[in-house]
């Protein structure tokens, strides 16, 4: 079926109309060698029956609702509160595009503003964009903001070991036009601070750091503020990649010396979704703005004086700048923005705090049980906030293949694609305020029957 | 009585009240784990307010928006058809937004047959022989493309070529993403006809002999003309050693109609938020799968799932890919609604999309260039066209004006207004297949009148709109003093 409306009266009459006698003749511009080809796509379906072809694959997923997860990682399985699906399936949010005649988009616009100021207050920055498309491009878009702001003079991107590999494998690919070497991703993983700040030179037009970092160890803010004191010696740019959660507990990357905060913005509202759509959080100082990528919604006002919301300094944009723009970045992820806008206004201050407080205190508990088990070993040196790194005895695989099938579990991500030097066998977990003490007594047990099985 | 949509709403900082509480997240009874005081922050001003509250802001936000529920949407170069609330309910289903994308492949078995499935059916649609479909937006599809384009280049000898050629009708994320990419932009006029212009681009072929790496051209075009003589361009591009990127804005236009690849076209994007349905979202999510031919289906970004000898389905990496484009596998969310979409036009019904959009498109077209000039208007158009907002009798009256005018009116959202940059004043209007004759002659009805009214009463549209939630907004003192928050706003006042 389709959702055209024409009737074949409609169509006879508008084709008169125009003075064509069919519509086949609307394309006579069309090479006719290759007009009209047969199209081998599967037969149409009725409403009723997609859905249940859908039904059938989704099916064969195993799902969260029926599971529990210890799987972070970059993606994190929260509690979203039933208000937020409510409020972005409002069809005016979600059938309306691109607020260019601001007049008619105002509920848009002041849902970004306030974005905006949400995410800024969050990462301790001056200025928030209307977000990328996630927390890898939005990392990308930021080394290329600081490319801009070095004036494509320098060539030397300094990136940590524990930045996401993913984020710093799209950094690499956004980046591979420019002649630009990379450099600190081979560092130990576990003590890497002194050792990046020696790569930092003159030649340096960026810094990436994590906190709390891939295998979720957290930096502290005195040591954080020294490197950016070391970047800004050198007149380079210091990024700060920081889970939103996190930061309504730790201290933000504003407070210690971050030119500009990215983010994977999943975690504040929007669902797991395998991976996507989800946002980038983009912010930065006021001094570098101009040289940004993507939406940035302003307030001003109208003919009589009223507030009213409109997209600003549209000058760095490719629709006004084309080849000389900072980004070719189009739209944001508005709908996972405001998602993200109407969990942290329906959490609020203290439910923020909260949920960041319960990620951590789940995480210490289901460690300080690991940490006792047998053949286990908790790697993470320092402090963690709610993913750390365990040394397991026997493949990682072989570990989540039994507690999936023993104890409906999914369990923890295996680090040796991307961390070969960790050594064998070990896993990143991740708990969430969703995870009960039952179900991390119920991972503990099945950790331990492996551990027992494998007679350690 | 309905609350008055043209009231101001405070914003949700200054409806804050200290100690107010929202949703509670749950809380387990595990012991304390305190981190050192000095990791944490001190201060986190984050808006207090009742859960009534919060709803009640966001349903009267949501009423100062126009959307395609609400009426006609002709926005030129952005096909906001009508969105079926079925593509919600598929990608809603628990089997599919409850998922982490890092689960075990075995246990996400059917998100990949759906991402399988998907990428055969765009790749049967274009005629190209692979897809990915990691991009999260076009402009994001037009990025990996044109990296892929310079990596095939560098590894068959070529990488000397460094200069990417695109028609002045182009959309600017064309230009933008060369740049991005590390390559030159070099443009090249349009004729007479609306056509790209073959007299120019010989000219250009022949001026940088041996440094083309490729074209990027939107066929239809931006001015809604299907470009004549494609095959010829494609010809004379990869005569010239070049490939040819497609994009894929304009596809509504000719589904099951022409097949890109047939055509010379080498590499390709999708929007999936445009021609299959999935909502704009107030500007994204997208999604932006690349289809290419074979040459280059080793460069493209991935992972990608593929069927394995066994049935199963698996991620494998193209062998020279220039590397992931985003985190995870894609806007899987967006891609569920698209292979909705497609799963129930099957392949006539495509066709019938592209049909009935082209034959409103010109509907509209033949009626709208009785009272305003459409500078290709002798041509047939495909699913847009391209008007003037100036009427020889009223010289003041701007395309602005008469957008604006649209939204007094309130039977349409106004049409894009001045792009693309080569037509002066320019209305590009769209209408799509899922619009009515009643509501095509409405908007004819409307542009009459305010053609009336432009030649009656101009400052009737210089003041317009008058029924709005705002009025017009002062944008220049926005983006010379920008306030970006409600912070800077309390900073602004002092």
């Amino acid at each position: 079926m389709t959702f055209v409306v024409n009737t074949d009266a409609d169509r006879a009459e508008m084709l008169a109309a125009i003075g064509v006698q069919q519509i086949e003749d609307l394309f006579h511009d069309v090479p006719a060698a290759h007009r009209f080809p047969q199209l081998d796509l599967p037969p149409a379906l009725t409403e009723a029956e997609v859905l249940a072809d859908l039904r059938a694959m989704a099916d064969r997923n195993a799902d969260l609702e029926g599971n529990v997860s210890f799987l972070g990682a970059g993606a994190y399985h929260h509690f979203i509160p039933t208000l937020v699906d409510f409020v972005i399936s409002r069809s005016e949010f979600y059938t309306s595009y691109t607020p260019y005649q601001p007049e008619v988009s105002q509920g848009t616009l002041q849902a970004l503003f306030e974005y905006q100021t949400m995410i800024a207050t969050l990462s301790g920055m001056e200025v928030s964009n209307a977000s990328h498309y996630d927390g890898a491009t939005s990392t990308a878009e930021g080394v290329i903001m600081a490319l801009h702001l070095t004036r494509h003079k320098r060539t030397r991107i300094v990136m940590a070991p524990t930045v996401h590999p993913q984020y710093r494998a799209v950094v690499r690919t956004y980046l591979q036009g420019y002649d630009l070497e990379f450099v600190g991703e081979d560092l130990p993983p576990f003590d890497y601070l002194d050792a990046l700040t020696e790569l930092i030179d003159d030649n340096t037009a960026c810094v990436v750091v994590q906190n709390p970092d891939f295998l979720g160890a957290i930096q502290s803010p005195a040591r954080l503020q020294e490197l950016a004191d070391a970047v800004h010696a050198h007149k380079a740019l210091f990024l700060v990649v920081a889970n939103p959660i996190s930061l309504g507990l730790l201290t933000p990357p504003g407070e210690y010396g971050a030119d500009i905060y990215a983010g994977e913005g999943q975690a504040t509202g929007n669902a797991l979704n395998f991976g996507g759509p989800y946002l980038g959080l983009f912010a930065c100082r006021m001094a570098h703005v101009r040289k940004s990528a993507g939406r940035i919604v302003g307030e001003t006002v109208d003919v009589e004086g009223k507030r009213g919301f409109v997209l600003t300094l549209v000058a760095r944009e490719q629709f006004i700048r084309r080849e000389k723009a900072s980004s070719n970045i189009c739209t944001n992820q508005n709908l996972n923005a405001l998602a993200c806008a109407v969990y942290l206004t329906a959490l609020g201050k203290q439910g923020l705090r909260q949920v960041a407080q319960s990620c951590t205190d789940n995480a210490h508990y289901l460690a300080s049980r690991i940490q006792e088990l047998p053949g286990y070993e908790v790697l993470n040196p320092g402090h963690f906030f709610h993913e750390f790194v365990v040394r397991c005895p026997e493949p990682v695989s072989a570990i989540n293949d039994y507690l999936l099938h023993e104890k409906n579990i999914v369990g923890g991500y295996d680090l040796g694609q991307d961390y070969p030097e960790l050594g064998d066998n070990v896993m990143l977990l991740c708990t969430t305020e969703l995870n009960t003490p039952e179900q991390m007594d119920r991972l503990v047990e099945g950790l331990r029957e492996r551990s027992e099985a494998h007679g350690a | 009585m309905a609350l008055n949509i043209n009231r101001p709403e405070p914003t949700l900082f200054e409806k804050s009240r200290p100690g107010r509480r929202g949703v509670r997240p749950p809380v387990y009874d595990v012991p304390r784990a305190d981190l050192p005081q000095e990791f944490l922050r001190q201060d986190l001003p984050l808006p207090e307010l009742a859960e009534r509250d919060v709803v009640s802001h966001y349903v009267r936000l949501s009423r100062k928006n126009y959307g395609v529920d609400l009426g006609f949407y002709p926005l030129g170069s952005c096909t906001m058809k009508y969105n079926p609330k079925v593509n919600e309910v598929a990608a809603r289903m628990r089997g599919f937004v409850d998922i982490h994308p890092l689960q075990p492949v075995e246990t996400v078995q059917g998100a990949l047959e759906l991402m399988v499935r998907l990428q055969e059916m765009l790749a049967e649609i274009s005629g190209f022989q692979s897809v990915t479909l990691q991009p999260s937006a076009g402009a994001h599809g037009e990025l990996t493309g044109v990296l892929v384009i310079r990596k095939y280049l560098q590894d068959i000898g070529e990488g000397q070529r460094d200069i990417i050629l695109i028609p002045d009708s182009a959309h600017g994320t064309n230009p933008a993403t060369t740049s991005m990419a590390g390559l030159k932009a070099v443009e090249i006029q349009s004729d007479e006809d609306g056509n790209a212009d073959l007299r120019s681009l010989q000219a250009v072929l022949d001026k940088y002999p041996g440094r083309i790496a490729g074209l990027m051209i939107t066929n239809p075009n931006t001015l809604g003309l299907f470009e004549a003589h494609i095959q010829e361009i494609c010809q004379m591009i990869h005569d010239a050693g070049g490939l040819v990127y497609g994009d894929g804005a304009n596809l509504n236009a000719i589904m099951g109609i022409l097949r890109p690849a047939d055509v010379g076209i080498d590499i390709m994007h999708f929007n999936l938020h445009k021609t299959f349905s999935t909502p704009h979202g107030g500007g994204g999510p997208g999604a932006g799968p690349v289809g290419c031919v074979e040459k280059l289906a080793p460069y493209l970004p991935g992972p990608i799932p593929q069927r394995q000898e066994d049935g199963s389905l698996d991620w494998a990496m193209p062998a020279k890919s220039i590397g992931r484009i985003r985190s995870f596998w894609g806007n899987f969310g967006v891609l569920v609604r698209a292979y909705t979409y497609i799963r129930m036009h099957g392949a006539e019904g495509l066709r019938e999309v592209s049909e009935n959009a082209v034959l409103n498109a010109n509907y509209l077209m033949h009626h709208v260039k009785r009272t305003y000039p459409v500078p290709y208007g002798h041509r047939t158009c495909m699913h847009e066209f391209v008007a003037q907002g100036k009427l020889p009798d009223a010289p003041d009256v701007h395309a602005l004006d008469i957008a604006k005018r649209l939204i007094d009116l309130d039977n349409a959202h106004p049409p894009t207004i001045y792009f693309p940059l080569i037509v002066p004043e320019a209305l590009m209007i769209e209408p799509t297949e899922t619009e009515s004759k009643e509501t095509l002659d409405q908007f004819v009805a409307d542009l009459e009148q305010i053609a009336q009214e432009a030649r009656t009463d101009p400052e009737l549209l210089h003041e317009a709109p008058h029924n709005a939630p705002v009025r017009r907004l002062d944008e220049v003192q926005a983006a010379r003093r920008p306030i970006l928050s409600y912070i800077m706003e309390l900073q602004q006042q002092g």
